[in-house]
This record gives C-alpha cells, structure tokens and sequence, in this order.
C-alpha cells in the first residue's frame, strides 16, 4: 500500500482553503468585506488577542476572504503558510523586515524587477540595509558577496529583461551554507511553471498582480513560507528565535515550529506596517487562481508560436527566450521550467529606438502600457518609456537595445497575435525606409 | 524551558512561565513524530486560564535530546520522571494519538499524579498498518505522507483552517520531515505494541475526555467502542469533520471541550 496521491495543482487552484460557507452555503468563496469581526464575549476575545483559538479579529490582521487566498497559494507551493499583501512590493518589504533591521545587508540578483530594485537599492539604504547584486548566472558571484551581516539571497525565477533562468538549487546550496534563506520571485513564472520550495527555496514572493489573478484589475502580492529552513540552526535571525517583546515574549521559532516566519510576519509586519490586501482584491485573486493551469498553458502556448514567430523575421535580430537555442539558460531552463518558460520575453528590432516607437505605434490588438501577466497581450517599447532617460551606453549596460521591444503573451488566438505583430513590423520597416529615403 | 533528565536535555513549552507550585499543572503530549507546537494555541490558552502548561517534547523529538522510547509504558515512566524533576506533583494530561496513550498508562498506573485524562485523536488498542510501519522502519518519506493525508479529514485535505494563512497539511509534512530517522518509526511501533490500553482504561479513576473526529481515518471512531466501554463514565465528543489532527481541524471545538474536565 502506498500513500494517496495529493491533490494535484489544478484541483487545489480551485479548492484549497475553501470550503463552503458555513453561514450560507455559498459555494464560491465570499467576500467578507468587513473590518472587524464580533467576539461571542470577553474571554473568547481574549483568546484571541492572545493566539489561542483560530478567528478574525480586524482585517489588517486577518480577514476569512483572504484567508482562502493565504491557504490556496500556500497549497499551491507546497508551503507551510501565506499572507496576502497590498502588492508585490509590500511582499517583498515584509519579507525583509521581519527577517532584518538596521545593519544588514541582503545579496540579490542584479536582474531583478525594477520596482524591487529601487527597494533595495534606494530606500532601503537609508534604514540600514544594504544589498550587493550579482550576476544572476553565477552562484559563486552569490557566495562571494556574502558577508557576515547578510540575512538574504534574493532572486527571481526569471529575470529582468534578460529571462535569466536563476539556477535555485545551485543558489540555494550557496545560501545554505552560510545559513541564509533564499528567497525567490516567482511572479514570471506562478506555481504551474515551478515550484521553487522543491528546488531548495525557502520564501516565496508573487506579484500575484500578474499571472496569479491573470486579468489585470488588482494589486496584490503573496508572500509564502516553505517551512524547512532551520532558523535556530542559522543563529543569525533573532526576530524569529529570540523573545518578542512586543508580543510577551513569544519566541516564534519555539511556538510555531516550521511556520515561525510566517506567523511573525503577520504578527508584526502586518499588524505595524499594514501593508494589507483587501478582501475584495483577494476574491478577485482567488477567481483567477481558479483558472490558472488552463491560462498558463495558453500563454506559453502562444508565446511558442510568437517567438517562433518573430525568430523568422529579417528586422528581429534576437528574440530572448530561453527555450530557443542559443539562450544561454536553454539547458538549465529544460531542467527548471520543463513547461515553458512565461509569456514575457524581449526582442530587439533593427533600427533602433524610432523603429520600437514606430513597431509599438503600429499594434492595434497589443495594449500599449507598462504590465505584464494579463489576458490580454501587452507590449512596451523599453527606450522610449520605462527607460527613456537613458542613452545607449546605459541601456546596454542593463541588458536593453534601443530597439529592445517586451511582450506579454496573452490568451487570443495565436494567430491574431502573428497578425498584428506583422503590422507593427510593416510600420518599423516604413519608419526605417523614410529614415534612409530622407537621408 | 529545558531541563536535564537521565542525562538528556528536555525541552519544555511552558508559556515563558516557571513552574508555580501554587496552580494547577496541565501537560500537553505530542503524537509520533510531531512535537510541542501541535499545542501552541492549547498551551497558550490554558497558561494564560491560571495553569502551569507544561507541552513536552518526548525524547528524541523536537528539541529534546536523546533516543525515542521503546514502549508507551516507558514513556509514561519517563514523563513521570519528569513531573518530578519539575516538581509537579499532580497534573491533568491531554495526549494526542500516541501521547494519549502516554496519558492513560500514566492515569492508570499513577493514579494519584494525575487529576484528568484527556485522549485526542485516539482509540486503545492501536494498531498500525503495516504499509505505515514498514515505510517508516525504511525512514521512507510515504510514512510522512500517508500519516499526513490520512491524518486529515476528507475535507480538510483541502484546508480551511481558520487560523489564517496556515496550510495546515503543508505544516504537518514539514513537522514530520523534521524528525530523525527512526523516530517515527519507534514511535509506531510503540503504539502498535501498546496492548494493555483497554486493561489500564478499566483502572483509571480521574476523569476521562476522549475528543474524537468523526471523519478519523487513522483511530475512526468506530474503533473506540471496547475503550469507551473500558472507562468509568467518560465524557465523549466527537467533532463533526474532523479527523485525526483535531489540534489543527478543530482548535476551537477542542478548547471547548478541554474545559469540561481541565
């Protein structure tokens, strides 16, 4: 006899942590959309002022809609818990601040989102913590930047713009060895794609903004805890090990065992920085999940036939994404993301900065607007927005061309996608040729 | 709090608290292969209810030292030893699976240290599959997971724990990857070879909880009628949806009904 199968990925997108109402009945998850929550009497409120029983006592806290959200996206990366955050970025500063303080400093990958990168470059240094950023493709740039006050490695499944695949089990062995966890960004690429828990990751942040909702109507972030790293062990981590005084001496790791992160995040970061999700966003998240096997597989499915698409044409000198041969990630990608790998990725257009203008000018069915992980198909022409201010030298310096174009593969047909990218390549090409026609 | 004991350090949840001579003492016993923080939210709330809460973590577990104990007698031998070396002369007991097993040998043999019995996720005698027993003696991880995922209710496999953000059957997984090799395997055996439970029920004399889930697949309920039968006048509950993890199922329910006789 051998143990029952888990439930698999497409069942607990749409079952796990909910179960139906008990007021009601209601099937769907519903959205208690209150800040606080009645106590029977005085004691049972006690109880729950003092972690003693389970229950909702105000919304920046807990809250039973997001509740189903920590629980499911917790399941779905095989974590021990979740708490839902206002944005990804919320997750990420969370993350850091239960875990450091002032005269820490942090190892991150230096292709990251640029929203993290300005956390941790900018702000963060005026708080006292400091972050060196590495080469994505190289652990032993990790180990090397390691010192005796890191508390962090961080990185993100795919990076920024590169598709950088991170090597987790190679970065995670040299995060281990200096008793640090590895915290990884997984929004690229959602649970269908990898869980990174099962590579040797110990937190997870989602930008659940993006692929997890899927349809581009709320911010939202994710933070989970994977449970296995040995806090105690580390010895460097004394918010987690050491007594709480802001909470009568709660030592977290002695309470709540593999979920001690976790349950400290909530008690402390949330509760004083209150970086909460509302409950509303959280329904909206959680119909997303539901679907999120079936729209995963589409859109790598469709961005397989776009970049296969775009690798064909004159005016594409390179079309990143690192299933194609000669990505320098193809091999570990086969590894790491045998599902594929997204639906962002980045191709250069010859002719520079005025042909991306006059390619993205040319979409009709792409939207024109800086996001990723829609339904919808998104397009963004790096030089001329996002980056703007940036000459050449620059650009190149972060992994960007002057005619360097980003995708967002959606849901449409595919071939409506090659269609309209055709169009805005007739239009980069008319620019090209008016260009040489005027000199 | 730790203490030493046979040579061995013994880790102690005690709510931050020391041990005051003058309260009432309740100790709280893990199941096999889990640890203390099954009773975080018991402990906490009986501590802060005027007790001496002592969540032991057995030999071997969590962060005690030492080897697991072979049998449930020597284990109820050891956690007496432990009373005294803590100086409590009286406790009630709460156990969950293999420490309410602990608890009834204790309440049976050591009538006049305990003052109530609480069995949680339990039934006497407890027999262990032999699919369980064999993956746990080979240290195979499909011990962890059959004892998770039957440990659940039906419907719990898919959460809806009320104590947010926590997925409880992720947690359990991680609380039993954390044990030693062997330890789960001793700890199964020992229920499996406890055979004086129903004899030992027949000579407690302290009240008797057993807290029950009527969707237990590991100690169903109708396995528990020659124990029931065995007790003088037990309070029963059984929770409705629960299974064998009622500490996480239904920590609320369980609160409730350890107040009857606590």
């Amino acid at each position: 006899m051998s143990a029952p199968d888990y439930p698999g990925l497409d069942t607990l997108a749409l079952h796990a942590g909910s179960q139906p109402d008990p007021a009601t009945g209601a099937r769907a998850t519903p959205i208690y959309q209150s800040t606080s929550f009645c106590f029977p009497d005085s004691d049972y409120a006690a109880s729950l002022f003092n972690m003693e029983r389970a229950g909702h006592v105000y919304s920046r806290l807990s809250n039973p809609t997001n509740a189903v959200l920590e629980e499911r996206i917790a399941a779905l990366e095989d974590g021990v818990g979740a708490i839902a955050t206002a944005s990804g970025q919320a997750a990420l500063s969370l993350a850091i601040l239960t875990l450091m303080g002032s005269g820490s400093h942090i190892v991150a990958s230096a292709a990251l989102y640029g929203g993290s990168h300005n956390l941790l470059a900018y702000t963060l240094p005026r708080l006292g913590i400091d972050t060196t950023f590495v080469d994505a493709r190289d652990p032993a740039a990790f180990a090397a930047a390691i010192r005796d006050n890191t508390r962090l490695v961080f990185a993100e499944t795919l990076g920024n713009p590169g598709l950088d695949v991170l090597n987790i089990p190679a970065v995670a062995e040299v995060a281990h060895n200096a008793g640090l966890p590895l915290m990884i960004d997984s929004t690229f690429t959602t649970p269908y794609l990898i869980k990174p828990f099962e590579h040797g990751a110990d937190i997870i942040m989602h930008s659940a903004t993006k692929f997890l909702s899927g349809h581009g109507i709320v911010i939202g972030g994710l933070l989970v805890d994977g449970g296995r790293f040995d806090w105690d062990a580390s010895g460097k981590f004394p918010t987690l090990t050491e007594p709480y005084s802001g909470f009568h001496n709660l030592v977290f790791s002695e309470e709540f065992g593999p979920a001690a992160f976790i349950q400290r995040a909530r008690k402390e970061g949330l509760r004083d920085f209150g970086a909460c999700m509302s409950p509303t966003t959280a329904f909206h998240i959680l119909q997303g999940i539901e679907t999120l096997g079936i729209r995963m597989a589409r859109h790598v499915a469709n961005t397989r036939e776009v970049v296969e698409f775009l690798g064909n044409q004159e005016m594409v000198t390179r079309v990143g994404y690192p299933e194609l041969e000669g990505h320098p990630d193809q091999a570990l990608a086969g590894t790491l993301l045998p599902r594929g790998c997204g639906a962002v990725f980045s191709f250069d257009l010859a002719g520079g900065r005025e042909a991306g203008i006059a390619f993205v000018d040319g979409l009709n069915l792409f939207s024109h607007l800086a996001n990723v992980g829609d339904a919808k198909s998104l397009v963004i022409h790096p030089a001329s927005t996002t980056h703007h201010r940036m000459d050449a030298e620059a650009l190149a310096a972060g992994g960007i061309g002057e005619g360097s174009i980003r995708l967002s593969i959606g849901l449409e047909d595919a071939a409506d996608l090659v269609a309209d990218l055709k169009q805005g390549l007739r239009a980069a090409a008319r620019s090209m040729k008016t260009r040489a026609d005027a000199r | 709090m730790k203490v030493d004991l046979n040579g061995d350090s013994v880790y102690c949840y005690t709510n931050s608290k020391d041990i005051d001579p003058e309260r009432p003492s309740v100790v709280f016993i893990h199941g096999s292969g889990m640890d203390h923080t099954v009773w975080t939210l018991a402990s906490r709330h009986f501590a802060r209810h005027g007790n001496n809460v002592i969540g032991v973590d057995l030999p071997g577990h969590g962060r005690s030292t030492g080897s697991p104990l072979a049998s449930v007698e020597d284990m109820a031998s050891w956690l007496v030893s432990l009373m005294d070396q803590l100086a409590i002369g009286e406790a009630a007991l709460v156990g969950h699976s293999l420490g309410s097993l602990i608890a009834l040998d204790c309440a049976a043999r050591f009538p006049e240290r305990v003052r109530a019995l609480a069995m949680v996720g339990t039934t006497a005698p407890m027999p262990v599959s032999d699919a369980i027993l064999d993956a746990a003696k080979a240290n195979e991880h499909s011990a962890f997971d059959m004892l998770t995922q039957w440990g659940f209710s039906k419907r719990h496999q898919f959460g809806g724990n009320r104590n947010s953000g926590i997925w409880m059957v992720g947690n359990t997984l991680r609380l039993y990857e954390r044990s030693a090799d062997g330890v789960l395997f001793h700890d199964m055996a020992a229920c499996n070879n406890y055979q004086v439970g129903l004899e030992n029920a027949a000579r407690v004399t302290c009240p008797v909880l057993m807290l029950l889930g009527n969707e237990d697949r590991l100690t169903p309920v109708r396995g528990t009628r020659q124990l029931v039968a065995a007790f003088d006048s037990p309070t029963i509950e059984i929770l409705d949806g629960a299974g064998h993890t009622i500490m996480m199922e239904a920590p609320n329910a369980m609160l409730d009904a350890l107040h009857r006789v606590l």
